[in-house]
This record gives structure tokens, C-alpha cells and sequence, in this order.
């Protein structure tokens, strides 16, 4: 049998052995190659605000489930993340009840409208929406169900009456509709097995669950006070769904949806900075 | 005998590197003294760095990426995502461009024009 001699035998570990150190060298000569970096992105305004010193959240009209007063939430929460976190100067005023407000311009055959202090008062017809009158349901439980609403927020010479009583503030309104939902369906869920060796496994199965929950679908309205007109609206909807089994109150799912929705809510009126981390490559 | 050849194949590949990846290890360098300072927070320097580098070897993807990070930290959302497009259009396969592109367009979705509505 013929084997390596000790010179060869020698000779291949001292190569191998430098190969190995070289490799080390290299490695630590080199470093890595990725740095994770935390950064802040500032984001601008979508809304000169510059113009306005005060804000008055006036009140929504609002729909859906009757387990939470979505109108005065959302004005209060709204109120309280500007107060924190912008420059603008918030208007305490009770939240208007804007359906009642539609409704009394409604009825009143299109000739008058209401203030929030004074209640109805008449006016021209120049304060109307141009919109034609459509009939204003008395509760509010569909999308649809908002439309004929809609000639409120367009009545410019309202706005620019509530304006005037509050000293030209940029006024924010529009529409929330809060929705109880249920879906049911097949979900892919990771479900962890453990063989005949004891060895873990996790192996993604589909299941039939029921799941209940709700769906959050606030239009933010933006109406610049001194002349009465829209400068800007968005749009959001935003939804969660819980086990059927799990009981959660309207109100926690309604403020965990708006927690959603709230920076994007702020960066229209002050500019946000949105904190991550980035990877940097060499 | 083999330690001659060795060491004459190492020196050949030596040479060779050197001779081809000229531009390349100057935008490397240009590379790794702005992640440096980035790391320092000095942003501004950062940029000047990866910018340099760009012009260097502007087919380096890692420069372009670092670029587009930068861009995002002062707020230069639309330079940040050219430069995330050109770094990912480069090296396609690259999981950590397009992870941090994929951060970039979700705050780039959430707080744009995307919910708004024509008055």
C-alpha cells in the first residue's frame, strides 16, 4: 500500500494552513457588506397651511354602527393628534351635528341653512350647493347612503359663513362611515408538526374560519374658511376582522383602525418624519 | 516547484484585478468612506461621496442603493426612487435593494397623492 510520505504530508498542511489564513485575512480585510442605518424621512405637507393660523375640526357626517358616536370620536381624536402634533392653533367648539344640518337645508326647501350656534337661520340661494335636491336618508348605513350629502360640503357660501364666525380658520369635515363586517373563507395558517424522530415542522394548511370585525371609511374634507371652497379631500378605508369567537368592543376596533389612518391625516396638515432602517451596501 | 506556481498564478491575478477594476475600487472606496459618514450622521458628505462614486463606475448597484437611502433621509423622495429603479435595474436579483425599495414605496404610498380625490 502506498501512502503520502511525512515531507508531503507536511508540505499539503502548511499549504492548507495558509489557504485557511489567507481566507481569514480576506474576510477581515473585507468586513461586511451590508450596514443596516436607521434614518427619518421628512415628509412635506400635502397642504399649504401657511395661511392659517387656526383649525376648527367641525364634525362629520357619520354612519354605520350605532356603538360608537363616529361623529364626536373622530372629531376628538383629531383634535387631540393636531393639538400634539401640529402648529396649528385648534378651536374648541362642540361638534357640529352636520346631518341635522343637511337635513334642516334640506328641508327648509333648499332656502336656508343652519349655523352650529344660532340654529337654522334663513339664507339666499346663493348659499346653496348647485347640486339638485336628492332626498337625505335618516340614517346612514351604506357608502350610497352619504352621496346626497355631499351638496353640504359644496355649499360655499355655508362654509364660508362658519368660517367668518370663527375668524377665517382652515375647516376640516367630511364623512366617516363605520361598519360592523364579516367574512368567512379558507386562511393559510402555519401549523407546526412534529414527526416520528421529534423533528419540528411547520407546514402551511388551510383553513375555514369565520372571522367578524369592521371596516373604517373616513373622507377628510378640507375647506379653506375665508372663501367657503373645498382645497382638499382624501380618502381612506381600512378594515379588521377578528375570530368569530373573540369579542372585541366597537370602540377599541374603531380607534386601532384610525391609528392607521391618523399619520396620514397629519402629514396633509403638518410635515411628519417617518422614522426606519435602511440597508447600506459596500 | 508549486510554490512557484502559485505564487506566480496569485501575482497574474493580482495583476489582472488591478488592471480591470480601476474605476470599480475607486467607487468602492468613494462607497465605503460615505457609508462611514453616513454612520456618523453626516448625511450631506454621504451624498457627495456616493454621488462621486456614481460618476466613477455608475454600473455599481451598492452606490446607487446608498444613494437612494440618503435621498429618502433628506427628503428627496423622487430622486430617491430614480435611484432605487436604476440600482434595482442593475442588479435585479438583489434582495437588499429591493427590500428597502419596497420600505421606500410604502411610506411613499401612505403619505402620497395615492387616497386623494379630485375636489
Amino acid at each position: 500500500m502506498t501512502g503520502l510520505g511525512p515531507t508531503t504530508r507536511t508540505r499539503r498542511s502548511r499549504w492548507l494552513g495558509l489557504l485557511a489564513a489567507s481566507g481569514v485575512a480576506t474576510l477581515i480585510a473585507c468586513g461586511p457588506v451590508s450596514f443596516e442605518i436607521p434614518i427619518e424621512t421628512p415628509i412635506q405637507p400635502k397642504l399649504d397651511v401657511t395661511p392659517f393660523q387656526r383649525v376648527l375640526i367641525a364634525g362629520f357626517v357619520a354612519g354605520g354602527t350605532e356603538d360608537v358616536d363616529t361623529n364626536q370620536e373622530t372629531v376628538r381624536l383629531l383634535r387631540s393628534q393636531l393639538r400634539s402634533k401640529s402648529g396649528l392653533r385648534i378651536i374648541d367648539a362642540d361638534p357640529m351635528p352636520l346631518m341635522e344640518i343637511a337635513q334642516e337645508q334640506g328641508r327648509s326647501g333648499d332656502q336656508a341653512d343652519a349655523s352650529p350656534s344660532d340654529g337654522p337661520r334663513p339664507t339666499t340661494v346663493a348659499d346653496r350647493g348647485s347640486q339638485p335636491a336628492m332626498a337625505l336618508p335618516q340614517r346612514i348605513r351604506e357608502e350610497k347612503d352619504l352621496e346626497p350629502y355631499e351638496r353640504l360640503f359644496a355649499n360655499t357660501a355655508y362654509w364660508k359663513r362658519i368660517g367668518e364666525e370663527y375668524q377665517n380658520p382652515l375647516i376640516v369635515t367630511g364623512t366617516v362611515l363605520f361598519t360592523p363586517h364579516s367574512r368567512s373563507g379558507f386562511v393559510s395558517r402555519d401549523v407546526e408538526e412534529y414527526d416520528s424522530f421529534g423533528r419540528r415542522r411547520v407546514i402551511p394548511t388551510r383553513t375555514y374560519l369565520e372571522r367578524k370585525g369592521f371596516i373604517l371609511r373616513p373622507k377628510f374634507i378640507f375647506i379653506d374658511g375665508r372663501s367657503g371652497a373645498t382645497i382638499y379631500s382624501e380618502s381612506y378605508r381600512e378594515e379588521v376582522l377578528y375570530n368569530a369567537q373573540q369579542t372585541t368592543p366597537a370602540l377599541s376596533s374603531y380607534f386601532e383602525l384610525m391609528d392607521r389612518l391618523v399619520p396620514n391625516f397629519l402629514s396633509t396638515l403638518s410635515s411628519q418624519k417617518i422614522r426606519g432602517t435602511r440597508v447600506l451596501l459596500k | 516547484m508549486h510554490t512557484r506556481l502559485l505564487a506566480c498564478t496569485l501575482f497574474a491575478a493580482l495583476l489582472g484585478t488591478s488592471a480591470y477594476a480601476d474605476p470599480r475600487s475607486d467607487a468602492k472606496s468613494q462607497v465605503a468612506f460615505g457609508i462611514d459618514v453616513a454612520q456618523r450622521g453626516l448625511w450631506r458628505e454621504a451624498i457627495y461621496r456616493w454621488e462621486r462614486a456614481a460618476e466613477i463606475d455608475p454600473k455599481y448597484a451598492p452606490t446607487l442603493n446608498n444613494l437612494a437611502v440618503a435621498y429618502e433621509h433628506e427628503g428627496q423622495l423622487d430622486k430617491a426612487r430614480q435611484a432605487y429603479e436604476k440600482a434595482l435595474e442593475i442588479d435585479p436579483n438583489n434582495v437588499q435593494i429591493r427590500q428597502n425599495y419596497e420600505l421606500f414605496k410604502e411610506i411613499n404610498d401612505r403619505t402620497g397623492a395615492d387616497n386623494k380625490d379630485t375636489p
